[in-house]
């Protein structure tokens, strides 16, 4: 079943445990009664003289009316608690905060000071016992999205008019994978969130890769060249290159992501080239085309790629 | 009560002459009516002051009390739910010639709002230079104005239909009850103005800090 | 009297004659069939577009739709399930029952019901012809893709070329102007055309829900109308309401849209409770229990059900505060729901029950209706609903109160009215199979979706990688569907069977007690021969036992 791993997520699961108490009570209660009619209030064959006729009970009725209504303020004042608990404005000790922005469809997280840009994969830094926590500032370049890590804590939506805060906690190191959860057109499906939650040393040797430029390998020089003359570098960013667009992922240390088209497939060499050879075969509708590239003129510009770590 | 059936007095009909029916209906057109101008009028004022551009309801809504321009033409507007009820009173009180005269003047003063509401938008659009696209304001004023307007025009048509047939001889004293459901549709565009016209042109149109 | 008879038909009725008589109909009876005809045909092609988008999802990686197929389906399943199936179905039966319960010779107004049933009739058409001219002249997608719930800014131009959005718009809008005109009329008729004797607290309590039904609709319906001309006049006049570049709101939309969409799932829900709320009596052989609570109960939900919209917006990011006013306002719905379910079955405690098909339907709907109304208690709880809303336990929820609550309801209905409508009598063992297929086919469907839901998966995704975990019970959930097509099947096969060689049924085939057992099966055009005169909330049974009538009781 659904594995918390944080404050956030735990709240939410003792919330459901409640509920399921609760609510579980009130069906059990429901169908005890619902099966005494039916097994016990039966006609006889043959026996069509008509029941007494209760037209009803006053002190009954009341009682239905004023029980429920004091379930609905328990659970209310319960729940009430844990709204104020997990909603945050301001970001607690020691999380690591970011930008994220939703496009249709993959996500861009923008780490601020650290200067680093990424996407579809984010990474967050534990302490031997300690705890991650992500405080998130959610935006949105298009239409609605939702941004949703399930095992972290609760959902979100990114909303293009409006700037949402999100809060979310891992209590121990792992992958985790959540996506997008609101509808917002034909991929909405493959617009994963990959969550990298690892000790602090391996966060910090990812940093300052992240942080530096993109590798310059003269052995694939003829595949960069391709890659700058094609109209990638309208959409994609190769820091350290002219290529600058930023109506797609960064593509600086594309190899250092687990996944093409944000977890559209797993990022390997054979699925790179046929990625960039027909995008539309993997994610269809999505917006990169396919740039009609030579089967040899792939090899290259993949070659060049797969320096980018 | 313990006798038997027999002897119960039998239950009041309610009159069913359909005029009854007609009443609750134009109440409940109404309400509907009222419930799609809440909504136009909630999104006006949900997008007051979140203009990105200009011009803005400052630089082009003029209150002013001169001719042709909206105060002007709300008076004609209001005034006429005035008429109306006298050609309904008249028709009450079994004067066709006195209905015939309140009447006819409810149209006229209901033209001359959607005149003034030409003029206006003639102004706007080609002298200011605000339409549909040009911003939120532009988005919401015409918008909220303009189906105000329909309906006024609707009413109209309806005021003129009743006009001609009563000019003809075919609306007579005992047509009142029906007549009078016109007349709750029309105040009921008057009445949405006065609160069209404080939102539009008072509360949109405070100077901004 | 006799001038006034038809003359009695030589020979058969010639096809155009008999086709003119129902188009230009505007006899309350005749337009309700047709409502009800109409919705179960929508029905069956919002099921099959369901049952491939289940074929699609059984399995990780499935390749049988593209992702703009897939979004297409589940859009125009939710429009049509919602505004072509649901609304005529309750729309339809109210058109039937109402004047006959009530006692009076038709609606207020019979040209407007007319008019309206052809608005609904052709904004449906409408929304289907996007099938064909949606491409507009971009070659852009053919139906809406934007979800039935259509989320600004994705319907604006930018988001959504071609003309797909704008036949959502305007087969909805054409649709919701007649349902209003209904509304109208129903309350005109509720309120002055009851027969003699019949107060308003003495009217059956169908004709009471479908007043307050109506007044919901009265007043929900008109918003969205003016949301969708806002929405309208963006696309195609330029306008920038959700246009969030300049200034637009996202969130407007998704207020508006709530503002008209939970009221409306009220106003589907609320047949289904008036459905079983006459049949459980007759099948219990028991007078309702607490008649005045089930009247304030139901003006109670209508008039909270108006507050509550914020609760599908949980996930938005709103205050703290907000949050939980609106949490409270949903959960408050529970309490007069509540009261319905306790009320319902008090009448059957101390019963002596029939189980015949509409009583095993109004049971059914009991069950389900629960689980479906519990889970909403889970969703009205926000931290929870942060969780998995726009996830598949969503969808199961919803499923559960609007298939196995409204669906099994309309089963019940049918079963129970069809005599009347017909004069004959449904397959009882065709309608017990049916029964216990759909109650299996719909747990396992809409049982399973809650699990994957609360695994993740969220709703309205085209496809899903196999590392996720959620195979399993998506394979389960499109399996149910096979039982579920099997159960409509013989739906279908036992109507078509009984309307030509059903049994017939007489004028009271259930010993009922509300006065449209009274007239003929099928009733004469003008309803009754008599006008009726009641002294009771049940006519029929002051009739049926003069020597203890309800009258003495009420």
């Amino acid at each position: 079943m659904f594995d918390p791993v944080g404050v956030p997520a735990e709240t939410i699961l003792d919330i459901t445990w409640l509920l399921i108490g609760i609510c579980g009570a009130i069906g059990v209660v429901m169908f005890c009664l619902i099966g005494f009619a039916i097994v016990r209030c039966r006609r006889p064959e043959g026996d069509d003289r008509e029941p007494p006729q209760v037209y009803g009970s006053n002190p009954i009725e009341l009682a239905w009316t004023v029980v429920p209504l004091m379930i609905v303020f328990v659970l209310f004042m319960v729940s009430a608690r844990g709204i104020f608990e997990l909603e945050r404005t301001s970001p607690s000790e020691g999380a690591t905060e970011l930008t994220v922005t939703g496009h249709r469809w993959w996500w861009e997280f923008d780490y601020g000071d650290l200067g680093i840009v990424t996407a579809g994969e984010l990474h967050v830094p534990i302490d031997e016992g300690g705890v991650a926590d992500l405080y998130l500032t959610l935006k949105s370049a298009d239409v609605a999205h939702s941004f949703w890590v399930p095992q972290l804590g609760p959902k979100m939506d990114v909303i293009p008019d409006r700037v949402n805060h999100l809060w979310l906690q891992a209590n121990r190191p792992g992958t985790f994978v959540g996506q997008c959860a609101e509808y917002c057109g034909n991929q909405h499906a493959n617009m994963l969130i990959t969550v990298v939650v690892e000790p602090r040393e391996d966060f910090e040797a990812w940093v300052r890769n992240q942080q530096q430029d993109a590798a310059a390998d003269t052995t694939v020089a003829a595949g960069k060249r391709l890659f700058l003359r094609t109209a990638c570098i309208n959409c994609h960013t190769v820091r350290g290159t002219v290529a600058n667009g930023t109506f797609a992922p960064d593509l600086t240390h594309l190899m250092s992501r687990s996944t093409i088209g944000s977890g559209a497939i797993a990022n390997t060499p054979e699925n790179l080239r046929e990625w960039v050879w027909d995008p539309q075969n993997i994610k269809p509708g999505c917006d990169m085309p396919s740039m009609k590239l030579s089967r040899s003129e792939v090899d290259l510009v993949c070659a060049y790629l797969e320096t980018l770590r | 009560m313990t006798t038997a059936p027999a002897a119960l007095a039998p239950p009041e009909a309610l009159p069913q002459d359909g005029i009854v029916n007609g009443k609750i209906g134009i109440a409940c057109m109404i309400i509907s009516e009222i419930a799609f101008f809440g909504t136009l009028i909630a999104a006006y004022l949900f997008y007051i002051g979140r203009d990105i551009n200009g011009p803005y309801p400052q630089d082009v809504l003029d209150v002013s009390i001169a001719p042709l321009k909206v105060l002007f033409n709300s008076i004609f507007l209001l005034i006429s739910s005035v008429w109306i009820w006298l050609a309904i009173r008249s028709m009450r009180r079994g004067r066709m010639g006195a209905f015939v005269f309140w009447w006819a003047l409810t149209v006229l003063c209901g033209a001359e709002f959607l005149v003034g509401t030409g003029f206006e938008w003639y102004g706007m659009i080609v002298d200011d230079g605000v339409w549909m696209g040009t911003n939120l304001f532009g988005s919401c004023f015409y918008t909220l104005v303009g189906f105000h307007a329909f309906h006024v025009t609707m009413g109209l048509l309806v005021l003129t239909l009743v006009l001609v047939l009563a000019l003809l001889g075919h609306v007579t004293p005992r047509n009142v009850e029906k007549v009078d459901l016109v007349s709750w549709y029309w105040h009921f565009v008057d009445g949405i103005w006065i609160i069209v016209f404080f939102v539009v042109y008072i509360f949109g149109n405070m100077p901004v800090s | 009297m006799s001038a006034l008879q038809p003359p009695a038909a030589a020979g058969p009725v010639p096809f155009l004659s008999r086709l003119h008589e129902w188009v230009a109909t505007v006899d309350h009876k005749k337009l309700g069939t047709m409502y009800i005809v109409c919705g179960i045909i929508y029905l069956i092609v919002a099921g099959l577009e369901a049952t491939m988008m289940r074929w699609q999802l059984a399995w990780s990686g499935m390749e049988v739709l593209t992702p703009a197929e897939f979004n297409r389906l589940f859009t125009m399943h939710g429009t049509t399930m919602v505004f072509f199936v649901g609304m005529p179905i309750l729309l339809g039966s109210a058109n039937y029952l109402v004047p006959l319960m009530i006692g009076a010779r038709d609606l207020a107004f019979p040209r407007l019901n007319a008019f309206s049933f052809w608005l609904f009739f052709f904004g449906s058409l409408l929304l289907y012809f996007s099938y064909f001219g949606g491409q507009g002249l971009y070659g852009m997608g053919s139906a809406p893709d934007v979800g039935w719930f259509a989320y600004a800014p994705l319907t604006e131009r930018t988001f959504s070329r071609g003309h797909s959005t704008d036949y959502w718009i305007l087969g909805i809008f054409v649709a919701g102007i007649g349902s209003t005109a209904t509304a109208v009329n129903f309350i005109a008729t509720i309120l002055g055309m009851r027969c003699r004797g019949m107060s308003l607290m003495k009217m059956p309590l169908l004709a009471w829900i479908m007043l307050v039904d109506c007044v919901l609709i009265l007043v929900a319906l008109p918003p969205l109308a003016a949301a969708q001309i806002l929405l309208l006049f963006d696309r195609q006049l330029g306008a920038h309401f959700f246009d969030t570049q300049a200034g637009g709101s996202a969130l407007l939309w998704q207020n508006l849209f709530w503002f008209f969409g939970h009221p409306e799932v009220y106003i589907l829900i609320l047949p289904g409770f008036a459905f079983v709320t006459e049949i459980i009596p007759v099948f219990s052989r028991k007078v309702i229990f607490g008649y005045p609570l089930m009247v304030a109960a139901t003006v109670a939900i209508g008039f909270i059900s108006v507050g509550v919209w914020v609760h599908h917006m949980f996930v938005v990011g709103l205050s703290p505060m907000l949050n939980a006013i609106f949490m409270g306002s949903t959960m408050l719905v529970g309490v007069p729901t509540g009261i319905k379910m306790f009320n319902w079955v008090a009448t059957m405690i101390g019963g002596r029950i029939r189980f015949d098909t509409p009583m095993l339907y109004a049971t059914g709907f009991l069950c389900q209706f629960l689980l479906g109304g519990l889970t909403g208690i889970f969703l009205a709880t926000v931290p929870f609903d942060w969780q998995v809303s726009d996830s598949y336990f969503v969808v199961g929820h919803f499923h559960y109160v609007l298939f196995g609550g409204l669906v099994f309801a309309i089963f019940a209905a049918v079963y129970y009215w069809f005599p009347k409508v017909s004069g004959r009598m449904m397959n009882e063992t065709l309608g017990k199979w049916q029964f216990w297929l759909l109650v299996i086919g719909f747990n396992i469907t809409f049982g399973a979706m809650h699990v994957s839901g609360f695994l993740g998966m969220p709703r309205r995704v085209y496809t899903y990688h196999a590392d996720r975990g959620w195979d399993f019970w998506n394979l389960l959930t499109s399996l149910g569907v096979i039982v579920q097509i099997l159960g409509f099947s013989l739906f279908a096969l036992n109507l078509v069977h009984s309307l030509f060689r059903g049994r017939k049924a007489g004028d009271d085939p259930w010993d009922a007690w509300t006065l449209e057992w009274s007239t003929t099966s099928p009733p004469p055009p003008h309803n009754f021969d008599e006008d009726p005169i009641v002294h009771s909330r049940r006519p029929l049974w002051d009739l049926k036992h003069p020597d203890d009538p309800d009258w003495k009781y009420e």
